[in-house]
């Protein structure tokens, strides 16, 4: 049974690493940039979601904060991605990883200002409810995050897959002119990515903030997230929550039968092993280049 | 002996054929040229020489010795140089860098002579630019010594890539498709080029290329290929006439006409 | 503009491009010489410190600007070189004189020998790899209290050279002096790098791997140099770090410094020696900078002298933000253009170092 547990919540934690994780891959499939303040992008939709429910700020019920939450963050995405990523157009791939990176502190930095940097609890509903199954106990907080991803992968999944919007959007990333040339608009497409992650991150935040407090440094989780993405294989959906699995996994397991030290360890390892024997991940995606 | 055998090589991507069982020679002082529809396996034979694919059957052999176990990076050493279709220079650096580059096979000092800078690295440089210079001659890339890469007219990087492969000081010389993108007067230069660089550099040269005319007027030997199989070997005159070559286009010809219409 | 006219292949391989370039650095280093005699004891500190930021971000330059590598691990080295310093003086009783190098030499070896499995790696996938290197030597530098002392951390002792003290708070001058030899030092190498195959060989795996592979370049051993030196470099820095610290432990060589030596040579301006300072002027300055705006403004506001948590990183990353966006060259990219102003006045174009408008194709193809 403690086997059981374990390996619940370590997949609940690995699917709030997975959505993150899936953002990164959005955002990589369709533009060929890899935003590494995905992580920040979790923080600021669950603390937004928080400022809107708990009841020391604006306290709306739950239900209806949810879905303003997710609207707020894809309106930044979008925003975001006018602002300041339409002028990055054509850049190379590891310009827009340090402009990420630096978009990052600062969206830190603002979150601190406005909600403080103590660690805060949302109020959700799902807290601390369990659901018994036979004599199993498992947090219902946990098991509404594992559901949520799930439907979430397999919606973006067909959506990449069988649209004809996800389709440009993998095209436009393949070759910007050619995408041009065949009457994709590629810079609406690119801002409706940013938005679609900046709404993926609202969602792996409200999850993520509904199973324990959160603080603005949550956004480094990102870091492990982006591991998680790389295991799995950049650039597949499936990918990012299988690797975000692992990580999620790996780590309640090796802390408990190794040491306690190694838990922050191991899925660095992992990621390091995977990138030196299979360099591109779990499910690649990768072509030789021709000359 | 040849200077380069091609010896019933095929190369396969997953199912298709790219290099069906082909054999040439090459030999030392000659042009030969290929030919053929686009994906009739051109530079995929390159790249094999090149070593970047491994050939599912058959060996390559360079002076009488297979080049199959030898390195991507191993073959310059050999004395076989080659230019790229979608031209492949580094853009960052000046055209003098980049045909220094070219002379990386003539290097002897190691990272720690080249840290402390020694006399003979200063003697070594010296050297290399000398050669440099006599590449830069030849091409009339004068004007262009400094420039950026990045800045260059399209004419003028092909002609730089052509001269840093000429800086290896190369046996043999790879060229995929030495005129294409280029003007009329600029394929006339490449033409006088390359019988200046079989004549008095006495360098092998293997072209690819599209243009028929400067095939016929350049090389003494001419490979036709199609899909990825030998058509037909000889002179260009021969190889011009082959009835199989004029099908192998015309047909080509064909079947673009029916998709239009 | 000077035009210079060529009459031997040695005016391409010298230092200088001319003997009025050679004299502005000569002054220069009149001035960095001078700064002792003019300068407080604080600000020669804040000096020293810039000059050791400088040296790691001509570490990372050689490995970023030079090869094109990305790296956001670099911390990792500056750790391995300030702890090896710090062990081969503390356990083994090695003087500074020997234990400096050494360390410094460690940590590029350590360099070369982590970038061996990594040379198949490109761009995000180098970067998040050289990331994890930086957590597992963060978390590896904890696990091994027995050598490390944990999170509790090394005290490296008062350097000392033939007698001559260069303690960081009795001497703070001489240990200027110190560093700015090991700076000049670094730079020479750097120079050197630059202008011979070694160097040529870097570029060509930055611009383009697989005709560098054409001309006989072992691509893979290469980037292993590259690591290599860039890391041995970084570990002088990181070791100079230790000194001028005074005490270290695993947070000092965090994640976010390697981030901030990313950052750094990107403001400063990739692929020059310019640049690594610049980029290190931002970093080691910024701080002060900040701090002695707030308490100008807090005359005026009032009660202005709370630290505000992040404000140092963020104020950075808009910096940063900024500059990618409207000067990628950095820095030394804005002095360039600044300088052909008036070099060619008044025949300056606005448009004279625009660039082609670039689409960007996959990078999956590789």
């Amino acid at each position: 049974m403690d086997v059981l547990q374990l390996i619940v919540s370590g997949l609940a934690n690995g699917c709030v690493y997975g959505l993150i994780a899936m953002g990164f891959v959005l955002i990589y499939k369709a533009t060929e940039a890899v935003n590494f303040a995905q992580g920040d992008f979790m923080m600021l939709g669950a603390f937004i979601c928080l400022g809107l429910t708990n009841p020391e700020f604006m306290g709306l019920p739950f239900w209806i904060s949810v879905p303003i939450a997710i609207a707020i963050m894809g309106a930044f995405g979008y925003a975001l991605d006018l602002v300041v990523l339409r002028r990055m157009f054509g850049q190379s791939q590891v310009a827009i990883v340090i402009l990420t990176i630096a978009l990052g502190f600062v969206l830190r930095f603002v979150a601190g200002l406005i909600w403080g940097h103590q660690p805060i609890s949302l109020q959700s509903p799902m807290a601390g409810r369990d659901i018994r199954l036979g004599g199993l106990v498992l947090g219902l907080d946990e098991v509404v995050v594992i559901l949520v991803t799930v439907i979430l992968t397999v919606v973006l999944y067909f959506y990449f897959n069988r649209t004809k919007l996800g389709v440009a959007m993998q095209a436009s990333s393949q070759n910007q002119l050619a995408a041009y040339y065949m009457g994709i608009p590629v810079k609406r497409i690119h801002s409706l990515i940013w938005a679609l992650a900046g709404m993926v991150a609202a969602v792996a935040g409200i999850l993520f903030a509904s199973k324990g407090s959160i603080d603005p440094s949550i956004g480094l989780l990102g870091i492990k997230a982006f591991a998680a993405a790389v295991i799995g294989g950049f650039g597949s959906l499936p990918g990012a929550l299988l690797g975000g699995v692992i990580v999620g996994l790996i780590e309640p397991f090796a802390s408990r039968y190794i040491a306690a030290g190694y838990s922050q360890i191991m899925p660095y390892l992992l990621l390091f092993l995977i990138l030196v024997f299979r360099p591109h991940g779990i499910l690649a995606q990768i072509h030789q280049k021709k000359v | 002996m040849s200077l380069l055998e091609i010896d019933n090589v095929t190369l396969r991507f997953g199912g298709v054929v790219a290099v069906n069982k082909v054999s040439f020679n090459v030999e030392e002082g000659e042009v030969f040229a290929l030919v053929g529809p686009n994906g009739a396996g051109k530079s995929t034979l390159f790249n094999l020489i090149s070593r970047i694919y491994d050939p599912a059957e058959g060996d390559i052999r360079f002076d009488g010795r297979s080049i199959l176990d030898k390195a991507p990076h191993e073959i310059a050493r050999l004395g076989i140089a080659r230019t790229f279709q979608n031209i492949e220079l580094f853009d960052q650096a000046t055209v003098m860098q980049n045909l220094l580059v070219g002379r990386h096979r003539h290097r002897k000092g190691n990272m720690w002579s080249e840290l402390a800078f020694t006399p003979f690295v200063r003697a070594q440089e010296r050297r290399h630019r000398e050669a440099i210079e006599k590449v830069i001659d030849f091409l009339d890339l004068q004007a262009y010594r400094d420039k950026y890469i990045a800045g260059l007219p399209y004419g003028v990087r092909k002609v730089v890539e052509m001269g840093r492969a000429l800086a290896i000081e190369p046996r043999l010389l790879l060229l995929d498709e030495p005129a294409s993108g280029l003007s009329v007067e600029e394929t006339q230069d490449v033409a006088y080029w390359i019988e200046d660089i079989k004549k008095q550099m006495g360098i092998t040269v293997l072209m690819v290329e599209h243009d028929m005319h400067l095939v016929s007027s350049v090389s003494d030997r001419v490979l036709a290929l199609a899909d990825g199989k030998m058509l037909s070997l000889g002179t260009p005159h021969e190889v011009q006439n082959d009835p199989k070559v004029v099908e192998a286009y015309i047909g080509v010809a064909d079947e673009k006409e029916e998709v239009l219409a | 503009m000077r035009t210079v006219f060529k009459t031997s292949y040695d005016a391409d391989i010298n230092l200088f491009r001319h003997r009025v370039q050679a004299g502005w650095y000569v002054l220069l280093l009149v001035v960095a010489l001078a700064l002792p005699f003019l300068l407080g004891t604080f600000a020669i500190g804040e000096m020293t410190n810039l000059l050791i930021w400088a040296i790691a971000c001509m570490g990372l330059m050689v490995l970023v600007g030079q090869t094109g590598q990305a790296s956001l691990g670099h911390a990792a080295f500056l750790a391995v070189g300030c702890y090896a310093n710090a062990l081969l003086q503390l356990n083994l009783g090695l003087p500074f004189i020997i234990a400096f190098p050494l360390a410094g030499l460690i940590a590029g070896v350590a360099g070369a020998l982590i970038a061996m499995p990594m040379t198949k790696l490109h761009g995000i996938y180098l970067a998040i790899g050289t990331l994890a290197i930086s957590i597992l030597t963060d978390d590896f530098i904890v696990l091994a209290e027995p050598l490390t002392n944990g999170v509790n951390g090394l005290m490296p002792p008062s350097i000392e050279i033939f007698g001559v003290s260069f303690d960081r708070y009795g001497m703070p001058g001489r240990l200027y002096y110190l560093v700015l030899a090991v700076a000049l030092a670094v730079i020479y190498l750097y120079r050197n790098m630059q202008r011979t195959p070694l160097g040529r060989s870097f570029a060509a795996v930055r611009d383009s791997e697989v005709s560098a592979q054409a001309m006989g370049v072992n691509v893979a051993r290469t980037k292993a140099t590259a690591f290599g030196i860039s890391a041995g470099i970084t570990g002088l820095a990181g070791a100079l770090m230790g000194h001028f610290a005074g005490i270290f432990n695993n947070e000092t060589f965090n994640i976010i410094i390697s981030i901030q030596l990313l950052l750094a040579i990107v403001i400063g301006g990739l692929g020059s020696i310019h640049g690594a300072f610049f980029g290190a002027a931002v970093v080691a300055l910024l701080p002060q900078g900040i701090s002695i705006t707030r308490d100008f403004l807090g005359q005026f506001v009032g009660g202005g002298s709370i630290a505000i948590p992040g404000l140092e990183s963020a104020v950075f990353g808009l910096i940063l933000i900024l500059f990618i966006l409207f000067e990628p060259m950095g820095i030394y990219g804005r002095w360039l253009k600044i300088r052909t102003y008036f070099e060619l006045f008044p025949f300056y174009r606005r448009d004279m170092f625009r660039r082609q408008k670039s689409y960007l194709k996959t990078e999956r193809m590789r």
